[in-house]
């Protein structure tokens, strides 16, 4: 390679506040952006600290106490008060914190390795492995975790350390399904290929890729592990087995208080709140360690804000009659449409009219509004709302039309198919019992028999060979073509005048995008529907409208017939974008030609 | 040989590729008995309708899929036969551009560690020569080098393809496959891109194999096109022979139904079409 040429324009370069972010270190992101996270973090930290400490910081002597001053409550001499034997609450609570944590992180390393190795092991090499494995998993779930738990430690009394290790194993039964679930998925993910393409040996695959992209996943997990063995340790520890009295344990401690309860709570409420604010702590640190490292990478804000709910215009009691353009069946005027909690402005003041009987395509790349604006006249923004203008149809005013019955709409005359016919497609039932649902909300007044005629008659209007066939499949038994025809032939219950069709070819075959758009043009010469058509394919324009909208950046940049849109754009951007369509784009015969 | 009849050197030569997908009773051939050539520098169309076992090619070629039956012949490797362990070798040789630049690339990963890692294959490259590869190929692709921290989350679909063809430029290797590299991208957005494979391919002398269901794309990048259908190659021959004077039926068929952008044109086929025998005999034949 010589001289490195750049071969393109329109290189970005990053936001100073962009770059500013990622400066930033882990702790204080957390800090800024996670304080609950961040309080729990400092909590845990200092307990670390009080473990490690111990006697060091402990006011009294947390094995031997005065019996002269057993069962006191707070003072201040004994902060926390005193215990049967007169030992300070406090001291026995900070030394008794070191072996509960020990115990506790035993139990979790050992749950975390088994089960996110076992997990990752089962979901990539699949086959005999997964089953064995898996079967694990079902084992150990099954098992009555109290009864283990006293078998295991009955077993390693003498040794707390295996004893933990065990227990650890025993609960990450449910760990090792839910990273094989996840590993399964992400195995599955064209990045993978790509590393295998770029020549990585499985190990590291799995590490790299696998377990980094699953992280939040481990965080949140590990967060939960942790709370289940805290509470196992202090369990086990109440039934006498971990730390040996006199030495102190938080269980141990729970142990004595539940025995005084009566006369002296506070030993039993101090040692349960560190348990109970342990417990909580791992939980806010887990989910917020999660939302930071997804944070990282996804660019967006993990947390999605909870979504408020939109200004809506008020239901007008009828649709209002208005003058509409003559000659026009539908009519866009200064449509605006704006999307999200910021009424984020995507279509700005457009206006169209769509003649009856006539096939107008509306073209543009994405970004460039025409979904927002299809979506506007049919009245289904999710998460968005028309902020002006107003969409006119067959004299009229339909611009709030979602706040209607779905009937009113279908009684208007509009019907909708969509770039993705299996999506729009109800998967749970068959295809013929979704076009009788639809053929009778739009006349009631068919019986189930009449309308079962009526949707074997629209199977065969929109040319397919087996109706009563076709009738009785589930939609993803059927091509794409065929669940295409089938959505078709739905949107064709209601009679519409005009039907919405978004990019309706996009996801097929060229042979079989010609049969439906020729299917398309012959349901139209026989009931003079009219078609709004969205597309980005201006072959798909040529052969099928006649007149055409380009959009860009939510305006329009020019409408005309499409004679003239071919032959003389009147814009610019119209004329770009008909030279990057790649048929006119030089051979590579004609190119070599030229540099002679 | 390349369509002007001059002998270049061959860089990839399939002979006799089957694969077989499923196994026991459920075991079905999707590519029968597949044969063809790259020549250095040239690009190769394969173009073919879903099912037509073209993407199955390409997955052979890099050894994502393992072939049944044949032999893939380049630089010197037999990639028929090789085995997970030696991915690195082929790696060298042979590289790949998906389709769906959002999957493609780790989300978790920055520009830089996913370039690096397309480096994995040649370890003979140090650390400074490493980092300044990675820096003029990002150049060359018209990304900027300085954005190389960032992850993908912030790249556009355009911005994003053009670090997955840096990433495979950065081996050096003989031959990129490339599986509908601009079949989720805009229309402009789609041209540029296209460009820039011509102009990497002038400028390096790579060879692609260039897979499309379009045949306006594969006739503006491909020296020569293969078209497939349920598994078999049914034409090849020059992209100027194929896309104005096809000799198979089928050829004939997409290249009908292809729109184009020309209304006039387009009222000429429809005409054709409605009048034509042939559109009932290929409907027969579906049956």
């Amino acid at each position: 390679m010589t001289e490195p040429t750049p071969l393109a324009t329109g290189v970005i370069v990053p936001t100073p506040e962009a770059a500013a972010r990622r400066a930033q270190s882990p702790l204080l992101q957390l800090a800024r952006r996670r304080p609950l996270a961040f309080a729990a973090l400092v909590y845990l930290a200092l307990l670390v600290l009080v473990a490690v400490l111990g006697t060091v910081i402990a006011p009294y002597d947390p094995v031997s106490g005065n019996l002269a001053e057993s069962l006191q409550g707070p003072s201040w001499a004994h902060w926390l008060g005193t215990d049967q034997l007169g030992r300070d609450t406090l001291s026995r609570l900070i030394v008794g914190t070191g072996p509960t944590l020990l115990y506790t992180g035993q139990v979790v390393a050992a749950a975390l390795i088994s089960g996110v190795a076992f997990g990752m092991l089962a979901g990539f090499a699949g086959g005999y492995v997964d089953t064995f494995i898996m079967a694990i998993s079902d084992l150990l779930m099954s098992l009555p975790g109290m009864v283990m738990l006293l078998v295991v430690l009955t077993l390693f009394q003498d040794n707390m350390p295996i004893a933990m290790v065990c227990i650890g194993v025993l609960v990450s039964g449910f760990l090792m399904r839910v990273i094989r679930a996840s590993t399964l998925s992400y195995r599955q993910e064209t990045f993978i290929d790509a590393a295998a393409v770029a020549g990585l040996p499985t190990s590291l695959i799995l590490g790299r890729h696998i377990l980094t992209r699953q992280l939040g996943t481990v965080l949140v997990q590990a967060s939960m592990l942790t709370g289940m063995a805290l509470l196992l340790v202090t369990g086990a520890a109440y039934l006498g087995f971990g730390t040996e009295p006199p030495y102190p344990s938080w269980g141990l401690m729970i142990g004595d208080g539940a025995q005084i309860f009566g006369t002296q709570p506070m030993l039993m409420v101090s040692a349960g709140l560190a348990i109970a604010c342990t417990v909580i702590a791992t939980g806010l640190l887990g989910e917020g360690l999660r939302d930071l490292t997804t944070e990282r990478w996804s660019g967006a804000r993990a947390r999605a804000r909870a979504p408020r709910r939109l200004r809506r215009r008020e239901p007008a009691m009828a649709l209002e009659q208005v003058d509409q353009p003559v000659n026009t069946l539908l009519s866009v005027r200064g449509l605006q449409v704006a999307y999200g909690d910021a009424d984020l402005g995507v279509v700005h003041g457009i206006d169209f009219d769509v003649a009856p009987g006539s096939t107008v395509g509306l073209l543009g790349e994405s970004g460039s509004g025409k979904s927002a604006t299809a979506r506007a006249i049919l009245g289904v923004l999710r998460n968005g709302r028309v902020t002006g203008g107003r969409v006119l149809f067959n004299g009229t005013d339909i611009t709030g039309i979602g706040e209607f019955p779905a009937a009113r709409r279908t009684e208007l005359g509009i019907a909708y198919i969509s770039q993705e016919p299996h999506m729009s497609l109800d998967p749970a039932w068959r295809v013929g019992a979704q076009l009788v649902e639809a053929l009778r909300q739009h006349r009631p007044e068919l019986s189930k028999v009449e309308a079962r005629e009526s949707a074997l008659d629209l199977l065969e209007k929109v040319q397919m060979r087996e109706p009563e066939e076709v009738f009785q499949k589930y939609a993803f038994e059927l091509s794409g073509g065929m669940a295409q025809r089938v959505s078709i032939a739905r949107a064709l219950c209601a009679e519409p005048q005009l039907l919405i069709a978004d990019e309706p070819t996009t996801a097929l075959d060229v042979t079989v995008q010609a049969e439906i758009l020729d299917l398309l043009r012959d349901i139209q010469l026989r009931t003079g529907m009219a078609i709004l058509l969205i597309t980005h394919d201006w072959g798909v324009v040529a052969d099928m409208c006649s007149s055409a909208v380009v959009m860009r950046n939510g305006v329009v940049c020019e409408a005309a017939p499409i004679e003239v849109l071919f032959s003389a754009p009147a814009d610019d951007y119209t004329a770009s974008l008909l030279a990057s369509n790649p048929a006119a784009m030089p051979t590579r015969e004609q190119r070599e030609e030229e540099r002679r | 040989m390349n369509q002007k009849g001059e002998n270049i050197e061959t860089c990839l030569s399939v002979q006799g590729l089957s694969v077989d997908y499923g196994r026991g009773s459920r075991r079905r051939r999707v590519l029968d008995g597949v044969s063809f050539d790259v020549g250095v520098g040239e690009t190769v169309g394969l173009v073919g309708e879903s099912g037509s076992g073209k993407t199955t090619i390409a997955r052979s070629v890099v050894g994502l899929t393992p072939a049944s039956e044949g032999s893939i012949h380049l630089g010197g490797l037999e990639l028929a036969a090789m085995r997970r362990r030696s991915r690195r070798a082929v790696a060298r040789e042979v590289q790949y551009v998906f389709q769906d630049p959002y999957a493609s690339l780790n989300p978790t990963r920055t520009v830089r560690q996913t370039l690096e890692e397309a480096l994995y294959s040649r370890p003979e490259f140090s650390g400074r020569d490493r980092a300044a590869r990675i820096d003029d190929v990002l150049l060359r692709v018209g990304i900027e080098p300085g954005m190389k921290e960032r992850y993908p989350g912030s790249f556009s679909g355009g911005q994003r393809q053009r670090i997955a063809i840096a990433r495979a430029m950065l081996p050096r290797p003989r031959l990129i496959v490339c599986d509908e590299p601009t079949a989720s991208l805009d229309l402009s957005i789609q041209a540029q891109i296209l460009e820039l494979f011509i102009g990497l391919q002038e400028e390096t002398g790579v060879s692609y194999l260039f897979i499309a269901h379009n045949l306006d794309v594969v006739r503006a990048v491909s020296h020569r096109t293969i078209v497939l259908r349920h598994g078999r190659i049914v034409e090849s021959g020059s992209t100027e022979k194929i896309a104005t004077a096809p000799e198979d039926a089928y050829t004939s068929a997409l290249l009908a139904a292809t729109p184009v952008a020309d209304p006039e044109e387009q009222a000429r086929r429809r005409s054709a079409r409605q009048a034509g025998a042939f559109e009932s005999r290929q409907r027969k034949e579906r049956m």
